[in-house]
C-alpha cells in the first residue's frame, strides 16, 4: 500500500540549527492498517506525515503509494490519495465558509474544480446524512459558518471532510492534542469508527501512550528521527503503558524524558 | 447654492458607480483573497489607456474598448501573480514590481505620451446621448456605469458560488486545507488577481471614456480608495451579511465615498488634499478593530478598579491584574 524507503529530511541544513528530522527512515504500510505512531517532541512524527502528504520534499528517499512513485509529486496532487486532519482544528476546515461548502470542497477533493456549482441538490442530501451520524446536531446547522463551531466540532467536521471520499491513506496529525480530554475521547471514538467502518488504512500520531495502545493494529515509536520499534498483532493487544517504557528503556539506554507523554 | 450642492451629489454617485466597479475588484483581492494588491494603482490607467487608445485611434467602439481594457488589466494582474506565485517573490511587493513597471508601459500604450485627449471622439456617452438625447452628462454616467455594474455583480455572484469560486474564498480563508483538499493555491490565487486587475482596468476604461481623457497618474492612490470603499461598505451593512448584499455593499461605500469627497470639495478644501483625507479614513478605519479591544481592555479595568472592596486587599489586587491579562488572551485566541 504505502511502502517508504530510506526517507530523510533535514532541516536549516548547513546552519547552526540543523536538525536532523528523519534519518533512513523504511516503514510499509499494508491495506487495512491502523498505525499508531509515538515518540517524545522532536521524534519526527509529524515531520513523517508531512512528508508523506508532501507538504515539503525528501531530501533522499522514496514515497511508494500503491505501486506509484509519489516522491516528487506535489502536495495539492498527493490530496486525491490522503485525507488529512491536523492538530489545529482551525487548519482543516475554512472559518468564514460554512458547513456545506466546506463538505462540498472536500467531497470534490483531488477533481479539477470546474464552474460548476460549488453546492449541488444531491449532496446537500448525503452531507445531511454523513453529519448525522457525527450526532453533534451539524445537520441543521449546514449554512451555519464553520468558525462559529467549538474546536471538538470543527475536528469531527475535518474529520468527516477527510474521509468523504475515501482516501488511500488517512493522515491523523496528534488531531486530538488540542481538545479537552471530553471532546478528545469522543473524536477518537469517532475516527475509530469511521477507520472500521470504511476499512480504510490510517496513521493517528499521538503523545498519548494509552490511546496509542488502545487503537489500531500497529503501533511504531519514534525517536530522533527513526522508528525504534514497530509493534503489530497480538503482540500489541498484550502491550502495557509500562512494557512500552520499558521497551523504550531496553532499546534506547535512556528513560523517556517527555513529560507530556508519561502524563496523558 | 443648493442647486449647485445637489448637482455635485448628482455627479459623485455617477463616479462612485463607474468607480464601485473598481472597488469590487479590490474587494476580491482585499476581502476574499486576503491579499493587498498595489498593482491596481496602474492597472486602472492601464485600463483607462487601453480603452482611451482603441477609441481615439483605434476606431473602435467604446464599448468593444472595454473589453479591451478589461483583457489589460487581466494580464496585468497575471503578471502580479505570476511574480508572487512562481517567483515566490511577497505579495505587496510582487503589486509594487508590477505597478512600476507598468507606468513604462502605460506611457508606450499611449503612444509615448502621457496624456490621450477624447475630446470630439465617440465614446460611449456619446453615444448613449445619440440613442437617448437629453439626457444630462451624470444620468448618462449613471447609466452606462449602473447597467455595468450589475453585469459585474450577477457575473461575480455566479462565480463564487462555483466550485472554482468556492476554491479561490477559501484559498483566502486557510490556504492550508485548500491544498489538503488538492486544489493548487498557485492558481486560485493567479485567478483571483487576474479577474480584481479586469475589472480594476474596466473601471478605469470607462472612466476615462466618461471623463474625456486618460493620463498616466490618473490611477495613483486607487488601491487606497478601494480600501476606503470596502471599509465604508462594510460598516454600512455589516460584516455579516449574505454574499449578494455584500457586493451591493461595495457599490453603496463607493457612492459613499464619492459622497463624502463632494461633500469636503465643496466646503472649500482643495482637490489635491483629497488622499490626505482618504489615507487618513483608511487609517482610522485599519485601527478600529484594535482600537474597540483597547477601549474594551481600558473599560474592564475601570470596572474592576470600581469594584466595591469586600475581600482582602490582595484580592482586588489579584482582580485588577486578572481584568489586565483578559485582552491579551483575546488577542492570542485570534
Amino acid at each position: 500500500m504505502l511502502r517508504l524507503q530510506k526517507v530523510c529530511k533535514t532541516f536549516n541544513k548547513n546552519t547552526v540549527n540543523e536538525k536532523k528530522a528523519l534519518i533512513d527512515l523504511s516503514l510499509h504500510l499494508k491495506p487495512g492498517d491502523f498505525v499508531t505512531v509515538i515518540g517524545g517532541n522532536g521524534a519526527g512524527k509529524s515531520t513523517l506525515l508531512n512528508l508523506i502528504a508532501g507538504v515539503y520534499p525528501c531530501d533522499g528517499g522514496s514515497i511508494w503509494l500503491d505501486g506509484n512513485d509519489i516522491t516528487r509529486l506535489p502536495e495539492y496532487k498527493r490530496a486525491q490519495y490522503l485525507g488529512r486532519v491536523f492538530q489545529d482544528p482551525m487548519r482543516g476546515t475554512a472559518g468564514d465558509m460554512n458547513i456545506e461548502e466546506n463538505l462540498a470542497m472536500a467531497y470534490r477533493r483531488g477533481k479539477p474544480r470546474t464552474l460548476r456549482w460549488g453546492v449541488t441538490k444531491e449532496e446537500r442530501a448525503l452531507y445531511r446524512e454523513k453529519l448525522s451520524v457525527l450526532g453533534l446536531g451539524l445537520e441543521d446547522r449546514m449554512t451555519s459558518k464553520v468558525g462559529l463551531l467549538s474546536g471538538g466540532q470543527r475536528q469531527a467536521l475535518t474529520l468527516l471532510m477527510a474521509t468523504l471520499q475515501k482516501p488511500k491513506v488517512l493522515l491523523l496529525d496528534e488531531h486530538t492534542a488540542a481538545l479537552d480530554p471530553k471532546t478528545a475521547e469522543t473524536v477518537l471514538t469517532q475516527t475509530d469508527l469511521i477507520i472500521r467502518r470504511e476499512h480504510l488504512t490510517a496513521m493517528m500520531v499521538t503523545h498519548n501512550m494509552s490511546h496509542a495502545l488502545q487503537f489500531g493494529n500497529r503501533l511504531i515509536m519514534m525517536h530522533n528521527g527513526q522508528i525504534l520499534f514497530d509493534i503489530g498483532g497480538e503482540e500489541k493487544k498484550k502491550l502495557s503503558v509500562e512494557d512500552l517504557l520499558a521497551r523504550f528503556r531496553d532499546v534506547q539506554g535512556t528513560t523517556l524524558d517527555n513529560d507530556r507523554m508519561l502524563l496523558s | 447654492m443648493f442647486l449647485a450642492f445637489t448637482g455635485t451629489v448628482h455627479s459623485a454617485i455617477a463616479q462612485g458607480v463607474i468607480w464601485s466597479i473598481m472597488t469590487l475588484g479590490v474587494y476580491i483581492t482585499f476581502r476574499i483573497l486576503d491579499f493587498a494588491d498595489l498593482t491596481v494603482d496602474s492597472s486602472f490607467t492601464t485600463g483607462a489607456a487601453v480603452s482611451a487608445m482603441l477609441v481615439a485611434h483605434g476606431g473602435w467602439n467604446p464599448f468593444l474598448a472595454l473589453f479591451g481594457a478589461l483583457a489589460a488589466g487581466m494580464v496585468c494582474g497575471f503578471i502580479t501573480g505570476f511574480l508572487n506565485t512562481k517567483m515566490k517573490i511577497p505579495g505587496i511587493l510582487a503589486g509594487i514590481l508590477t505597478m512600476t513597471a507598468l507606468y513604462s508601459i502605460n506611457i508606450r500604450i499611449m503612444g509615448d505620451s502621457s496624456m490621450v485627449p477624447l475630446n470630439g471622439v465617440d465614446t460611449a456617452d456619446v453615444l448613449v446621448r445619440e440613442v437617448i438625447p437629453g439626457i444630462s452628462a451624470a444620468n448618462c454616467q449613471l447609466l452606462i456605469g449602473g447597467v455595468v455594474t450589475a453585469i459585474v455583480i450577477a457575473f461575480l455572484y455566479w462565480f463564487f458560488g462555483t466550485e472554482l469560486g468556492c476554491a479561490i474564498r477559501a484559498t483566502g480563508n486557510n490556504p492550508y486545507m485548500v491544498r489538503s483538499l488538492g486544489v493548487h493555491t498557485d492558481n486560485t490565487t493567479m485567478v483571483a488577481l487576474v479577474l480584481s486587475n479586469g475589472l480594476v482596468a474596466l473601471s478605469g476604461g470607462i472612466f476615462a471614456q466618461m471623463q474625456g481623457s486618460a493620463s498616466v497618474d490618473m490611477g495613483t492612490g486607487t488601491i487606497v480608495i478601494g480600501l476606503a470603499s470596502v471599509i465604508i461598505g462594510e460598516v454600512v451593512l455589516g460584516r455579516h451579511v449574505g454574499f449578494l448584499p455584500r457586493l451591493l455593499c461595495m457599490v453603496l461605500g463607493s457612492v459613499i465615498y464619492r459622497i463624502v469627497i463632494a461633500v469636503v470639495l465643496f466646503l472649500g478644501l482643495k482637490s489635491t488634499d483629497m488622499k490626505l483625507i482618504t489615507a487618513i479614513i483608511v487609517a482610522i478605519a485599519l485601527f478600529l478593530p484594535t482600537g474597540k479591544r483597547k477601549v474594551q481592555a481600558w473599560n474592564d479595568r475601570r470596572k474592576a478598579m470600581r469594584q466595591p472592596v469586600l475581600v482582602p486587599d490582595r484580592a482586588v489586587e489579584d482582580s485588577i491584574d486578572g481584568s489586565d491579562k483578559d485582552p491579551d488572551e483575546a488577542n492570542q485566541k485570534e
